[in-house]
C-alpha cells in the first residue's frame, strides 16, 4: 500500500513539474510578451525597456528556473498590472472559486448517484429513459448559455435569486447549478453502468440467494463497489470545474480565480496567468492523487497492482 | 418488450433458416436503423450539415447586411415580428436566421477540423503506446496525464489572446488540446488486440510493424475511434462557442453561435430570444452529434444494446 502510494506521489510530482514547464514555454513562445505588455502603440525603445524591466531579455531557461524557484515557495512575483504580489491576489480570490466548485460538485454527486442507481435498478423503464434524457441534455448545453438562461428564469422573471455577484450564499446557487449540471451526466452514466455490472455479478446473486433484503443488497453490497470509479471521476471533475470556472464566473460576475485569470489574460498580465494555470493544475494533480488513495482504500485489489 | 420479442422469435428463426443469411453490411445497417436515438441524431445532423453546405441558397438575407432601421426585430411568433425576418434581427439589424444558418458552417468546420487534428495526434500516440507497451507506454501515458492536468479553457484563452483569436487559431488550439480521449481509448483498444491471433499471424508471415499498425490494428479500432471522434467534435463545438462567447474565439462580424450569444447578452433582459435562439441551435447540434456517437457505441458493442 505504502509503495503504491509513494509511486503515485512520485508520478504526481513529475507531472506537476512537466505542466509547469509546458505552460511556461507555451505562454512565452506563442508571442513576444514584451510587445504585448508595452501595447500596440509602444515604440521599439519602450518595448526594449519593458523587456529589461521584466527580465524578459534573459534566456528562457534562466527565466523558468528563476520563476519555478520562487513558485515552489508560493511566490509568483508581482502582477504587471497592479504591481502587487500575485499570491495575495490569488489567496483573495481562491475561496470563492473553491466554494463554487465544491458546491457544484456536491450538487452533481447528490443528483448523479441516486439517478444512476435508479436508472440501473429500473433499467429500460421510463425512469431509466428520463435519467438518460437529463444526462444527454446536460451534455449538450453550453454551460455559459445554461447559466444565462438560469439568470433569465430564476433571477429576472421569477425574482427568486440574485442576478450576479458573490456576496451571499444565494449568489452561489445558480452558478453551482450551471457548473454542476455540466459535470453530472458523466457521473450518472458511470454510476448506472457500474451498478449494472455489479448487479449482474456472482456475489450479488449469492447475497440475494442468502435472502438479504433488496435494499441491503443494493446499498451495502452493490453500491460500494459501483461508486469506486465514480469517486475517481468526481475528483477529476472537480479539477475540470476549477479550470472551467472562468466561464461561469464571467457569466455571474463572481470575483473568483477564473475571473482573475480572465482579467489577467485580457490585460496581458502574465505572472498572474501563469500562477493561476499552475495552481489549477496543482489542484487537479492533487485531486487525482486523492482519487488514487480513495480507490486504493476502497478496493484492496488496486493496491497490489 | 422482452415478452413480445420472446414470443415472436421462433417464427422468424424458422423463416430465416430457409432464406440465405443476410450479408454483413445489411445486418449492420439493420442494427443502425433499429436504434432510435441514432436515427434521430443522424437525421438532425444531416439537416444541419445540408443547411451549412447550402447556406448561401437557404439564407433569406446576407448575414453581414446591416440595417439600422430594423434593429432587434423580434421573431415572427411575437407581436411585432414579421415574415421578412423570421427569427428577427440583431442589434445591427442583421437577419438572425441568415446568421444562424451561416453560423452552422463555423461550428461544423471547427468541430470536424479540430477532431481530425486531435484524432491524428491522439490515435498515433494511443496506438503506439498500446502496441509497444513497456517504456513507450510509460512515456505516452505520462504525456496523457500531463495534458489532462492542464486546464483546457484557461490555456486556450491565454494562447488565443497572445496569438489573436480567429477561426484558424481556434481550430489549431483545440486540435492540439483535445487529443487526450483519443489517446486513452485507442491505447486500451490496441492493448486488447496486441496479443490477438491475427496479429501473431501477420507477424509470422513477415508483415512490417507499420503494416500491422495501419492495416491490422487501425481498421479494428475504427469503431471505437469514430465514437470518440463524435464526442470530441461535440466538445470542440462547445469550446469554440465558449471561446467566442468570451471574445477570444471567432471574431466579429463572422456569424458564430457563441458570438451571437455574447452579442445578445446586453439585450437579453428585454429580448430573451437573442440568446435563446443561438443557444438552442448549439444545444441541438451537440445533442444530435452525441446521439449519433452514443448510438454507434451501442451498435458496435458486442451484445447489441447497452
Amino acid at each position: 500500500m505504502l509503495i503504491y502510494l509513494l509511486r503515485r506521489l512520485a508520478i504526481a510530482l513529475c507531472v506537476a513539474l512537466t505542466v509547469s514547464v509546458v505552460s511556461f514555454t507555451l505562454l512565452h513562445l506563442s508571442g513576444d510578451l514584451a510587445v504585448s505588455i508595452a501595447g500596440p502603440e509602444a515604440t521599439a525603445a519602450q518595448v526594449e525597456s519593458v523587456r529589461t524591466q521584466f527580465g524578459l531579455d534573459r534566456p528562457l531557461t534562466t527565466q523558468y528556473v528563476d520563476w519555478l524557484g520562487r513558485a515552489v515557495q508560493l511566490d509568483f512575483g508581482k502582477s504587471f498590472y497592479f504591481q502587487g504580489p500575485v499570491m495575495e491576489m490569488i489567496s483573495e480570490r481562491l475561496p470563492i472559486t473553491i466554494k463554487l466548485g465544491g458546491s457544484a460538485l456536491l450538487l452533481a454527486i447528490l443528483t448523479a448517484i441516486p439517478l444512476g442507481v435508479l436508472a440501473a435498478l429500473y433499467r429500460d423503464t421510463w425512469l431509466d429513459r428520463t435519467a438518460l434524457l437529463i444526462a444527454v441534455v446536460g451534455q449538450a448545453m453550453p454551460s455559459f448559455w445554461f447559466g444565462l438562461t438560469l439568470i433569465l428564469l430564476f433571477a429576472v422573471t421569477l425574482h427568486w435569486l440574485p442576478v450576479a455577484g458573490n456576496e451571499s450564499w444565494q449568489h452561489f446557487i445558480l452558478p453551482a447549478v450551471a457548473l454542476g449540471y455540466y459535470a453530472m451526466p458523466a457521473m450518472m452514466r458511470l454510476t448506472r453502468s457500474g451498478m449494472l455490472e455489479v448487479l449482474g455479478s456472482d456475489y450479488i446473486r449469492t447475497a440475494r440467494a442468502k435472502g438479504l433484503s433488496k435494499s441491503r443488497v443494493v446499498f451495502k453490497h452493490a453500491l460500494r463497489n459501483a461508486v469506486i470509479p465514480v469517486v475517481a471521476l468526481a475528483a477529476v471533475e472537480l479539477g475540470f470545474m476549477l479550470g472551467g470556472s472562468v466561464v461561469i464566473e464571467s457569466v455571474y460576475s463572481m470575483q473568483g480565480l477564473g475571473q482573475l485569470a480572465w482579467d489577467a489574460i485580457s490585460r496581458n498580465d502574465y505572472p498572474v496567468v501563469q500562477a493561476v494555470v499552475l495552481i489549477i493544475a496543482m489542484f487537479y494533480i492533487g485531486l487525482t492523487f486523492l482519487a488514487d488513495v480513495i480507490n486504493a482504500l476502497l478496493d484492496p485489489r488496486i493496491r497490489t497492482r | 418488450m422482452s415478452v413480445t420479442s420472446s414470443s415472436t422469435l421462433p417464427a422468424p428463426a424458422v423463416l430465416s433458416a430457409a432464406l440465405p443469411p443476410l450479408p454483413a453490411w445489411r445486418r449492420k445497417l439493420r442494427r443502425l436503423l433499429g436504434h432510435r436515438g441514432l436515427v434521430l441524431g443522424a437525421l438532425f445532423l444531416a439537416v444541419i450539415v445540408l443547411a451549412a453546405i447550402f447556406a448561401p441558397l437557404l439564407a433569406p438575407h446576407d448575414p453581414f447586411d446591416q440595417d439600422v432601421t430594423a434593429r432587434l426585430i423580434p421573431p415572427v411568433w411575437q407581436a411585432q415580428g414579421s415574415w421578412e425576418h423570421i427569427l428577427g434581427t440583431d442589434k445591427l439589424g442583421r437577419d438572425y436566421l441568415s446568421r444562424l444558418i451561416f453560423g452552422a458552417r463555423v461550428s461544423l468546420t471547427i468541430g470536424i477540423a479540430a477532431a481530425l487534428i486531435s484524432g491524428l495526434i491522439g490515435t498515433t500516440l494511443g496506438v503506439l503506446a498500446g502496441y509497444f507497451g513497456g517504456r513507450t507506454d510509460a512515456v505516452i501515458s505520462y504525456l496523457i496525464t500531463t495534458r489532462l492536468a492542464m486546464p483546457v479553457v484557461l490555456v486556450a484563452l491565454a494562447m488565443a489572446s497572445l496569438v489573436g483569436g480567429s477561426l484558424k487559431v481556434v481550430i489549431v488550439l483545440l486540435g492540439l488540446l483535445l487529443w487526450d480521449r483519443f489517446a486513452v481509448v485507442t491505447r486500451s483498444a490496441t492493448q486488447q488486440l496486441r496479443d490477438a491471433e491475427f496479429i501473431a499471424a501477420a507477424k509470422a508471415i513477415g508483415a512490417s510493424t507499420p503494416y500491422i499498425l495501419l492495416r491490422e490494428i487501425l481498421p479494428n479500432i475504427m469503431g471505437a475511434l469514430i465514437v470518440v471522434a463524435t464526442l470530441e467534435m461535440a466538445h470542440a463545438i462547445l469550446l469554440e462557442a465558449t471561446l467566442s462567447f468570451l471574445g477570444l474565439g471567432v471574431q466579429p462580424p463572422t456569424p458564430s453561435w457563441g458570438l451571437m450569444v455574447a452579442e445578445g447578452k446586453t439585450y437579453m433582459f428585454f429580448k430573451p430570444w437573442v440568446i435563446v435562439i443561438p443557444g438552442v441551435a448549439l444545444a441541438l447540434l451537440v445533442l444530435a452529434i452525441n446521439l449519433v456517437g452514443d448510438g454507434l457505441r451501442d451498435v458496435n458493442a458486442p451484445d447489441g444494446r447497452n
